[in-house]
Protein backbone atom coordinates (compact mmCIF):
# COMPACT_ATOMS: atom_id res chain seq x y z
CA UNK A 1 0.00 0.00 0.00
CA UNK A 2 2.89 2.31 0.82
CA UNK A 3 4.25 1.98 -2.67
CA UNK A 4 0.86 2.85 -4.07
CA UNK A 5 0.64 6.22 -2.35
CA UNK A 6 2.38 8.25 -5.11
CA UNK A 7 -0.04 6.79 -7.63
CA UNK A 8 -3.05 7.82 -5.54
CA UNK A 9 -1.60 11.26 -4.94
CA UNK A 10 -0.80 11.65 -8.60
CA UNK A 11 -4.28 10.61 -9.61
CA UNK A 12 -5.92 13.11 -7.30
CA UNK A 13 -3.51 15.87 -8.28
CA UNK A 14 -4.22 15.18 -11.91
CA UNK A 15 -7.88 15.86 -11.23
CA UNK A 16 -7.01 19.12 -9.52
CA UNK A 17 -4.80 20.48 -12.30
CA UNK A 18 -6.13 22.75 -14.99
CA UNK A 19 -5.09 22.82 -18.60
CA UNK A 20 -3.14 26.09 -18.64
CA UNK A 21 -0.85 27.86 -21.07
CA UNK A 22 1.90 27.73 -18.43
CA UNK A 23 2.22 26.52 -14.84
CA UNK A 24 0.89 28.96 -12.27
CA UNK A 25 3.06 29.33 -9.21
CA UNK A 26 1.62 32.39 -7.49
CA UNK A 27 -1.95 32.72 -6.25
CA UNK A 28 -2.77 35.51 -8.68
CA UNK A 29 -1.24 35.70 -12.13
CA UNK A 30 -3.15 37.31 -14.94
CA UNK A 31 -0.93 35.97 -17.69
CA UNK A 32 -2.13 32.43 -17.05
CA UNK A 33 -5.37 31.14 -18.50
CA UNK A 34 -7.29 27.92 -17.85
CA UNK A 35 -8.14 26.68 -21.31
CA UNK A 36 -10.41 23.94 -20.01
CA UNK A 37 -12.58 26.24 -17.90
CA UNK A 38 -12.87 28.76 -20.71
CA UNK A 39 -13.65 26.05 -23.24
CA UNK A 40 -16.38 24.38 -21.20
CA UNK A 41 -17.83 27.70 -20.01
CA UNK A 42 -18.17 28.94 -23.57
CA UNK A 43 -19.43 25.56 -24.76
CA UNK A 44 -22.12 25.47 -22.06
CA UNK A 45 -22.97 29.12 -22.73
CA UNK A 46 -23.51 28.19 -26.37
CA UNK A 47 -25.60 25.17 -25.35
CA UNK A 48 -27.80 27.34 -23.11
CA UNK A 49 -28.06 30.35 -25.40
CA UNK A 50 -28.45 28.20 -28.51
CA UNK A 51 -31.21 25.98 -27.18
CA UNK A 52 -33.13 28.84 -25.59
CA UNK A 53 -32.71 30.99 -28.69
CA UNK A 54 -34.01 28.08 -30.78
CA UNK A 55 -37.15 28.06 -28.63
CA UNK A 56 -37.40 31.87 -28.64
CA UNK A 57 -37.39 31.88 -32.45
CA UNK A 58 -40.32 29.47 -32.52
CA UNK A 59 -42.20 30.95 -29.56
CA UNK A 60 -43.61 33.88 -31.52
CA UNK A 61 -45.44 31.50 -33.87
CA UNK A 62 -46.82 29.36 -31.09
CA UNK A 63 -49.18 31.87 -29.54
CA UNK A 64 -52.17 30.08 -31.04
CA UNK A 65 -51.05 26.56 -30.24
CA UNK A 66 -50.03 24.62 -27.16
CA UNK A 67 -46.25 24.42 -26.60
CA UNK A 68 -44.75 20.99 -27.06
CA UNK A 69 -41.66 19.06 -26.10
CA UNK A 70 -38.54 21.10 -25.51
CA UNK A 71 -40.47 24.33 -25.87
CA UNK A 72 -42.72 23.56 -22.91
CA UNK A 73 -39.66 22.53 -20.91
CA UNK A 74 -38.01 25.88 -21.63
CA UNK A 75 -41.23 27.78 -20.97
CA UNK A 76 -41.57 25.96 -17.66
CA UNK A 77 -38.10 27.12 -16.61
CA UNK A 78 -38.72 30.67 -17.81
CA UNK A 79 -42.04 30.90 -15.97
CA UNK A 80 -40.52 29.43 -12.82
CA UNK A 81 -37.62 31.90 -12.89
CA UNK A 82 -40.06 34.70 -13.57
CA UNK A 83 -42.14 33.78 -10.52
CA UNK A 84 -38.99 33.55 -8.38
CA UNK A 85 -38.02 37.05 -9.46
CA UNK A 86 -41.52 38.42 -8.91
CA UNK A 87 -41.59 37.02 -5.39
CA UNK A 88 -38.54 39.03 -4.38
CA UNK A 89 -38.27 41.99 -6.69
CA UNK A 90 -41.20 44.27 -7.49
CA UNK A 91 -39.44 46.96 -9.54
CA UNK A 92 -39.19 47.51 -13.25
CA UNK A 93 -35.58 46.55 -13.91
CA UNK A 94 -35.62 44.44 -17.03
CA UNK A 95 -32.19 42.96 -16.37
CA UNK A 96 -32.86 40.95 -13.24
CA UNK A 97 -35.11 38.22 -14.65
CA UNK A 98 -32.94 37.41 -17.71
CA UNK A 99 -29.89 37.56 -15.43
CA UNK A 100 -31.51 35.08 -13.05
CA UNK A 101 -32.37 32.75 -15.92
CA UNK A 102 -28.84 32.97 -17.29
CA UNK A 103 -27.31 32.24 -13.89
CA UNK A 104 -29.58 29.32 -13.11
CA UNK A 105 -29.12 27.59 -16.44
CA UNK A 106 -25.45 28.30 -16.86
CA UNK A 107 -24.52 27.30 -13.30
CA UNK A 108 -26.71 24.22 -13.57
CA UNK A 109 -24.88 23.20 -16.73
CA UNK A 110 -21.52 23.89 -15.06
CA UNK A 111 -22.52 21.68 -12.17
CA UNK A 112 -24.00 19.06 -14.43
CA UNK A 113 -20.55 18.44 -15.92
CA UNK A 114 -19.80 16.93 -12.52
CA UNK A 115 -22.07 14.01 -13.38
CA UNK A 116 -19.99 13.09 -16.43
CA UNK A 117 -17.81 10.18 -15.24
CA UNK A 118 -14.74 11.81 -13.70
CA UNK A 119 -12.18 10.12 -15.93
CA UNK A 120 -14.08 10.03 -19.21
CA UNK A 121 -13.25 13.44 -20.65
CA UNK A 122 -9.74 13.75 -19.10
CA UNK A 123 -8.80 10.35 -20.56
CA UNK A 124 -10.22 11.31 -23.95
CA UNK A 125 -8.17 14.50 -23.73
CA UNK A 126 -5.07 12.47 -22.98
CA UNK A 127 -5.49 10.49 -26.17
CA UNK A 128 -5.57 13.85 -27.95
CA UNK A 129 -2.35 14.88 -26.24
CA UNK A 130 -3.72 17.20 -23.58
CA UNK A 131 -2.08 16.48 -20.20
CA UNK A 132 -4.93 17.74 -17.99
CA UNK A 133 -8.57 18.56 -18.29
CA UNK A 134 -10.98 19.85 -15.66
CA UNK A 135 -14.45 19.72 -17.07
CA UNK A 136 -16.47 21.42 -14.29
CA UNK A 137 -16.15 25.22 -14.53
CA UNK A 138 -17.74 25.67 -11.09
CA UNK A 139 -14.79 23.86 -9.51
CA UNK A 140 -12.57 26.64 -10.81
CA UNK A 141 -12.35 29.69 -8.54
CA UNK A 142 -12.09 31.83 -11.66
CA UNK A 143 -15.32 30.30 -12.93
CA UNK A 144 -17.37 31.02 -9.83
CA UNK A 145 -15.80 34.40 -9.07
CA UNK A 146 -16.36 35.43 -12.65
CA UNK A 147 -20.07 35.07 -11.97
CA UNK A 148 -20.18 36.53 -8.48
CA UNK A 149 -17.97 39.52 -9.31
CA UNK A 150 -20.17 40.37 -12.28
CA UNK A 151 -23.16 40.20 -9.96
CA UNK A 152 -21.22 42.35 -7.47
CA UNK A 153 -20.52 44.97 -10.12
CA UNK A 154 -24.21 45.02 -11.04
CA UNK A 155 -25.13 45.39 -7.36
CA UNK A 156 -22.84 48.42 -6.97
CA UNK A 157 -23.96 49.85 -10.30
CA UNK A 158 -27.66 49.69 -9.48
CA UNK A 159 -27.12 50.87 -5.90
CA UNK A 160 -25.43 54.00 -7.20
CA UNK A 161 -27.90 54.39 -10.05
CA UNK A 162 -30.97 54.11 -7.83
CA UNK A 163 -29.76 55.86 -4.69
CA UNK A 164 -27.09 58.14 -6.12
CA UNK A 165 -23.44 58.10 -5.05
CA UNK A 166 -24.27 59.87 -1.80
CA UNK A 167 -27.13 57.56 -1.04
CA UNK A 168 -24.90 54.56 -1.58
CA UNK A 169 -22.18 56.07 0.58
CA UNK A 170 -24.77 56.85 3.25
CA UNK A 171 -25.91 53.26 3.17
CA UNK A 172 -22.34 52.19 3.84
CA UNK A 173 -21.67 54.64 6.66
CA UNK A 174 -24.94 55.52 8.44
CA UNK A 175 -26.00 52.00 9.37
CA UNK A 176 -26.33 49.98 11.52
CA UNK A 177 -25.30 52.50 14.22
CA UNK A 178 -26.79 55.94 14.02
CA UNK A 179 -27.33 58.84 16.38
CA UNK A 180 -29.05 62.18 16.36
CA UNK A 181 -25.96 63.71 17.88
CA UNK A 182 -23.69 64.86 15.03
CA UNK A 183 -20.51 64.17 16.99
CA UNK A 184 -21.50 60.63 17.99
CA UNK A 185 -22.62 60.03 14.44
CA UNK A 186 -19.19 61.07 13.17
CA UNK A 187 -17.65 58.52 15.52
CA UNK A 188 -20.01 55.85 14.21
CA UNK A 189 -19.17 56.48 10.55
CA UNK A 190 -15.88 54.53 10.39
CA UNK A 191 -17.31 51.70 12.46
CA UNK A 192 -20.35 51.48 10.20
CA UNK A 193 -18.17 51.66 7.12
CA UNK A 194 -16.07 48.72 8.22
CA UNK A 195 -19.13 46.65 9.15
CA UNK A 196 -21.06 47.46 6.01
CA UNK A 197 -18.07 46.97 3.73
CA UNK A 198 -17.49 43.54 5.17
CA UNK A 199 -21.17 42.72 4.70
CA UNK A 200 -21.05 43.99 1.15
CA UNK A 201 -17.87 42.18 0.17
CA UNK A 202 -18.97 39.02 1.93
CA UNK A 203 -21.83 38.71 -0.53
CA UNK A 204 -19.92 37.94 -3.74
CA UNK A 205 -17.32 35.95 -1.81
CA UNK A 206 -19.87 33.73 -0.09
CA UNK A 207 -21.85 33.46 -3.33
CA UNK A 208 -18.80 32.16 -5.17
CA UNK A 209 -17.31 30.01 -2.41
CA UNK A 210 -20.60 28.29 -1.53
CA UNK A 211 -20.99 27.10 -5.10
CA UNK A 212 -17.31 26.28 -5.45
CA UNK A 213 -17.17 24.36 -2.17
CA UNK A 214 -20.22 22.23 -2.85
CA UNK A 215 -19.29 21.28 -6.37
CA UNK A 216 -15.59 20.85 -5.63
CA UNK A 217 -16.43 18.54 -2.73
CA UNK A 218 -18.85 16.63 -4.92
CA UNK A 219 -16.22 16.13 -7.57
CA UNK A 220 -13.73 15.08 -4.95
CA UNK A 221 -16.09 12.37 -3.71
CA UNK A 222 -16.33 11.00 -7.27
CA UNK A 223 -12.52 11.05 -7.53
CA UNK A 224 -12.16 9.29 -4.18
CA UNK A 225 -14.70 6.64 -5.18
CA UNK A 226 -12.66 6.07 -8.33
CA UNK A 227 -9.69 5.25 -6.09
CA UNK A 228 -11.44 2.04 -5.00
CA UNK A 229 -10.35 0.24 -8.15
CA UNK A 230 -7.39 2.46 -9.09
CA UNK A 231 -4.76 0.35 -7.33
CA UNK A 232 -5.68 -2.92 -8.97
CA UNK A 233 -4.33 -4.41 -12.14
CA UNK A 234 -6.77 -5.87 -14.68
CA UNK A 235 -5.87 -9.31 -13.39
CA UNK A 236 -6.60 -8.22 -9.85
CA UNK A 237 -9.97 -6.79 -10.90
CA UNK A 238 -10.89 -10.09 -12.48
CA UNK A 239 -10.66 -11.82 -9.08
CA UNK A 240 -13.62 -12.15 -6.71
CA UNK A 241 -12.57 -9.24 -4.50
CA UNK A 242 -11.88 -7.18 -7.63
CA UNK A 243 -15.45 -7.71 -8.82
CA UNK A 244 -16.66 -6.80 -5.37
CA UNK A 245 -14.71 -3.56 -5.44
CA UNK A 246 -16.00 -2.67 -8.90
CA UNK A 247 -19.58 -3.33 -7.83
CA UNK A 248 -19.06 -1.28 -4.68
CA UNK A 249 -17.61 1.60 -6.66
CA UNK A 250 -20.45 1.49 -9.19
CA UNK A 251 -23.06 1.39 -6.45
CA UNK A 252 -21.53 4.19 -4.37
CA UNK A 253 -20.93 6.33 -7.45
CA UNK A 254 -24.54 5.84 -8.46
CA UNK A 255 -25.85 6.73 -4.99
CA UNK A 256 -23.61 9.78 -4.77
CA UNK A 257 -24.57 10.75 -8.32
CA UNK A 258 -28.27 10.70 -7.42
CA UNK A 259 -27.58 12.76 -4.32
CA UNK A 260 -25.36 15.09 -6.27
CA UNK A 261 -28.13 15.65 -8.79
CA UNK A 262 -30.00 17.31 -5.93
CA UNK A 263 -26.97 19.32 -4.85
CA UNK A 264 -26.17 20.74 -8.28
CA UNK A 265 -29.78 21.86 -8.71
CA UNK A 266 -29.95 23.40 -5.25
CA UNK A 267 -26.64 25.20 -5.72
CA UNK A 268 -27.74 26.66 -9.05
CA UNK A 269 -31.01 27.68 -7.42
CA UNK A 270 -29.29 29.29 -4.42
CA UNK A 271 -26.93 31.22 -6.66
CA UNK A 272 -29.89 32.50 -8.67
CA UNK A 273 -32.08 33.41 -5.68
CA UNK A 274 -29.28 35.18 -3.83
CA UNK A 275 -28.45 37.15 -6.97
CA UNK A 276 -32.08 38.24 -7.22
CA UNK A 277 -32.15 39.15 -3.52
CA UNK A 278 -28.90 41.13 -3.71
CA UNK A 279 -30.03 43.05 -6.77
CA UNK A 280 -33.44 43.68 -5.23
CA UNK A 281 -31.69 45.05 -2.15
CA UNK A 282 -29.58 47.28 -4.39
CA UNK A 283 -32.84 48.83 -5.62
CA UNK A 284 -34.28 49.40 -2.15
CA UNK A 285 -34.08 52.63 -0.25
CA UNK A 286 -33.52 52.42 3.46
CA UNK B 1 -6.46 27.39 -6.02
CA UNK B 2 -5.49 30.27 -8.18
CA UNK B 3 -6.84 33.40 -9.76
CA UNK B 4 -5.83 34.21 -13.32
CA UNK B 5 -6.94 35.61 -16.67
CA UNK B 6 -9.76 33.04 -16.76
CA UNK B 7 -11.63 35.24 -14.30
CA UNK B 8 -11.69 38.15 -16.75
CA UNK B 9 -12.64 35.90 -19.65
CA UNK B 10 -15.39 34.34 -17.54
CA UNK B 11 -16.79 37.77 -16.65
CA UNK B 12 -16.75 38.82 -20.29
CA UNK B 13 -18.49 35.64 -21.41
CA UNK B 14 -21.03 36.06 -18.62
CA UNK B 15 -21.70 39.67 -19.59
CA UNK B 16 -22.24 38.70 -23.23
CA UNK B 17 -24.48 35.83 -22.17
CA UNK B 18 -26.59 38.13 -19.96
CA UNK B 19 -26.90 40.61 -22.80
CA UNK B 20 -27.90 37.87 -25.23
CA UNK B 21 -30.50 36.41 -22.86
CA UNK B 22 -31.88 39.84 -22.12
CA UNK B 23 -32.08 40.84 -25.75
CA UNK B 24 -32.97 37.67 -27.67
CA UNK B 25 -34.22 35.04 -25.24
CA UNK B 26 -36.19 36.37 -22.30
CA UNK B 27 -38.66 38.73 -24.02
CA UNK B 28 -39.04 36.41 -27.02
CA UNK B 29 -40.16 33.55 -24.78
CA UNK B 30 -42.07 35.36 -22.04
CA UNK B 31 -43.90 37.69 -24.45
CA UNK B 32 -45.61 34.96 -26.48
CA UNK B 33 -46.26 33.04 -23.25
CA UNK B 34 -48.11 35.99 -21.76
CA UNK B 35 -49.92 36.57 -25.04
CA UNK B 36 -50.98 32.93 -25.08
CA UNK B 37 -52.05 33.19 -21.45
CA UNK B 38 -54.16 36.22 -22.33
CA UNK B 39 -55.76 34.35 -25.23
CA UNK B 40 -56.54 31.34 -23.08
CA UNK B 41 -58.10 33.56 -20.43
CA UNK B 42 -60.14 35.27 -23.13
CA UNK B 43 -61.21 31.91 -24.55
CA UNK B 44 -62.28 30.66 -21.13
CA UNK B 45 -64.19 33.85 -20.47
CA UNK B 46 -65.90 33.53 -23.86
CA UNK B 47 -66.77 29.92 -23.12
CA UNK B 48 -68.28 30.98 -19.79
CA UNK B 49 -70.23 33.70 -21.50
CA UNK B 50 -71.40 31.28 -24.18
CA UNK B 51 -72.55 28.82 -21.58
CA UNK B 52 -74.40 31.55 -19.75
CA UNK B 53 -76.03 32.63 -22.98
CA UNK B 54 -76.95 29.05 -23.75
CA UNK B 55 -78.61 28.76 -20.35
CA UNK B 56 -80.45 31.98 -20.94
CA UNK B 57 -81.55 30.88 -24.41
CA UNK B 58 -82.64 27.52 -23.04
CA UNK B 59 -84.70 29.24 -20.35
CA UNK B 60 -86.27 31.63 -22.82
CA UNK B 61 -86.99 28.79 -25.24
CA UNK B 62 -88.69 26.92 -22.44
CA UNK B 63 -90.80 29.92 -21.49
CA UNK B 64 -91.73 30.47 -25.14
CA UNK B 65 -92.67 26.83 -25.45
CA UNK B 66 -94.76 26.97 -22.29
CA UNK B 67 -96.51 30.08 -23.52
CA UNK B 68 -97.16 28.47 -26.88
CA UNK B 69 -98.53 25.39 -25.19
CA UNK B 70 -100.82 27.53 -23.07
CA UNK B 71 -102.00 29.49 -26.05
CA UNK B 72 -102.60 26.28 -27.98
CA UNK B 73 -104.69 25.02 -25.07
CA UNK B 74 -106.67 28.23 -25.06
CA UNK B 75 -107.16 28.01 -28.81
CA UNK B 76 -108.29 24.40 -28.61
CA UNK B 77 -110.72 25.29 -25.83
CA UNK B 78 -112.02 28.17 -27.85
CA UNK B 79 -112.36 25.99 -30.90
CA UNK B 80 -114.23 23.36 -28.96
CA UNK B 81 -116.47 25.98 -27.47
CA UNK B 82 -117.17 27.57 -30.81
CA UNK B 83 -117.69 24.16 -32.41
CA UNK B 84 -120.30 23.35 -29.78
CA UNK B 85 -121.80 26.74 -30.32
CA UNK B 86 -121.91 26.26 -34.09
CA UNK B 87 -123.37 22.83 -33.64
CA UNK B 88 -126.03 24.20 -31.29
CA UNK B 89 -126.73 26.98 -33.72
CA UNK B 90 -127.01 24.55 -36.57
CA UNK B 91 -129.16 22.26 -34.58
CA UNK B 92 -131.53 25.00 -33.50
CA UNK B 93 -131.55 26.45 -37.02
CA UNK B 94 -132.37 23.06 -38.45
CA UNK B 95 -135.11 22.54 -35.89
CA UNK B 96 -136.53 25.94 -36.67
CA UNK B 97 -136.29 25.27 -40.37
CA UNK B 98 -137.98 21.93 -39.93
CA UNK B 99 -140.73 23.51 -37.91
CA UNK B 100 -141.06 26.23 -40.48
CA UNK B 101 -141.24 23.67 -43.28
CA UNK B 102 -143.78 21.65 -41.39
CA UNK B 103 -145.80 24.80 -40.72
CA UNK B 104 -145.56 25.85 -44.36
CA UNK B 105 -146.58 22.39 -45.50
CA UNK B 106 -149.54 22.38 -43.15
CA UNK B 107 -150.53 25.83 -44.33
CA UNK B 108 -150.24 24.63 -47.86
CA UNK B 109 -152.28 21.59 -47.05
CA UNK B 110 -154.92 23.76 -45.40
CA UNK B 111 -154.87 26.15 -48.33
CA UNK B 112 -155.18 23.27 -50.77
CA UNK B 113 -157.96 21.74 -48.73
CA UNK B 114 -159.74 25.09 -48.60
CA UNK B 115 -159.30 25.52 -52.30
CA UNK B 116 -160.55 22.01 -52.93
CA UNK B 117 -163.51 22.64 -50.66
CA UNK B 118 -164.24 25.86 -52.52
CA UNK B 119 -164.08 24.05 -55.83
CA UNK B 120 -166.17 21.25 -54.48
CA UNK B 121 -168.66 23.76 -53.17
CA UNK B 122 -168.85 25.51 -56.52
CA UNK B 123 -169.10 22.23 -58.33
CA UNK B 124 -171.76 21.00 -55.89
CA UNK B 125 -173.56 24.33 -56.46
CA UNK B 126 -173.34 23.88 -60.16
CA UNK B 127 -174.42 20.28 -59.88
CA UNK B 128 -177.26 21.29 -57.61
CA UNK B 129 -178.27 24.00 -60.03
CA UNK B 130 -178.02 21.60 -62.90
CA UNK B 131 -179.91 18.99 -60.93
CA UNK B 132 -182.58 21.51 -59.97
CA UNK B 133 -182.85 22.69 -63.54
CA UNK B 134 -183.26 19.18 -64.67
CA UNK B 135 -185.81 18.66 -61.98
CA UNK B 136 -187.69 21.79 -62.85
CA UNK B 137 -187.22 21.09 -66.55
CA UNK B 138 -186.67 24.55 -67.07
CA UNK B 139 -183.92 26.83 -66.96
CA UNK B 140 -183.48 28.76 -63.83
CA UNK B 141 -182.23 32.15 -64.39
CA UNK B 142 -178.81 31.66 -63.03
CA UNK B 143 -178.40 35.29 -62.68
CA UNK B 144 -181.54 35.73 -60.72
CA UNK B 145 -180.62 33.03 -58.32
CA UNK B 146 -177.06 33.65 -58.01
CA UNK B 147 -177.33 35.06 -54.55
CA UNK B 148 -179.36 32.08 -53.47
CA UNK B 149 -176.87 29.70 -55.01
CA UNK B 150 -173.80 31.20 -53.45
CA UNK B 151 -175.52 31.19 -50.08
CA UNK B 152 -176.25 27.61 -50.62
CA UNK B 153 -172.73 26.85 -51.71
CA UNK B 154 -171.34 28.60 -48.65
CA UNK B 155 -173.43 26.37 -46.43
CA UNK B 156 -171.85 23.29 -47.83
Amino acid sequence: MAAAQPQVGGYILEHLTFLTNKPQTSLVNFTVIDYDTVFFSVLLAVVFAGSFYWVARRAAGSVRSAPRGFQSFVEMIVEWVDSQVRDVYHGTNRLIAPLALTIFCWVYLFNFMDLVPVDLLPDLAKTMGLPHLKVVPSTDLNGVFGLSLTVFILMIFYSIKVKGPLGFLGELTLHPFSSKNKFVQALFVPVNFVLESVTLIARPVSLALRLFGNIFAGEMIFVLLALLTLEHSYAGLASMSGWGLMLLQALLTFVWGVFHLLIITIQAFIFMVLTIVYLAMAHEHH
Amino acid sequence: MHINLTLVVQMAVFAVLIWFTMKFVWPMILGPMQERERRIAQGLAAADKGEEELDRARASAESILREARERAGVIVDQAQRSATEILDHARSAATQEGQRLVAAAQEQIELDAARAKEQLRQQVGAIAVAAAAKLLEREIDARAHEALLSEFAAQL
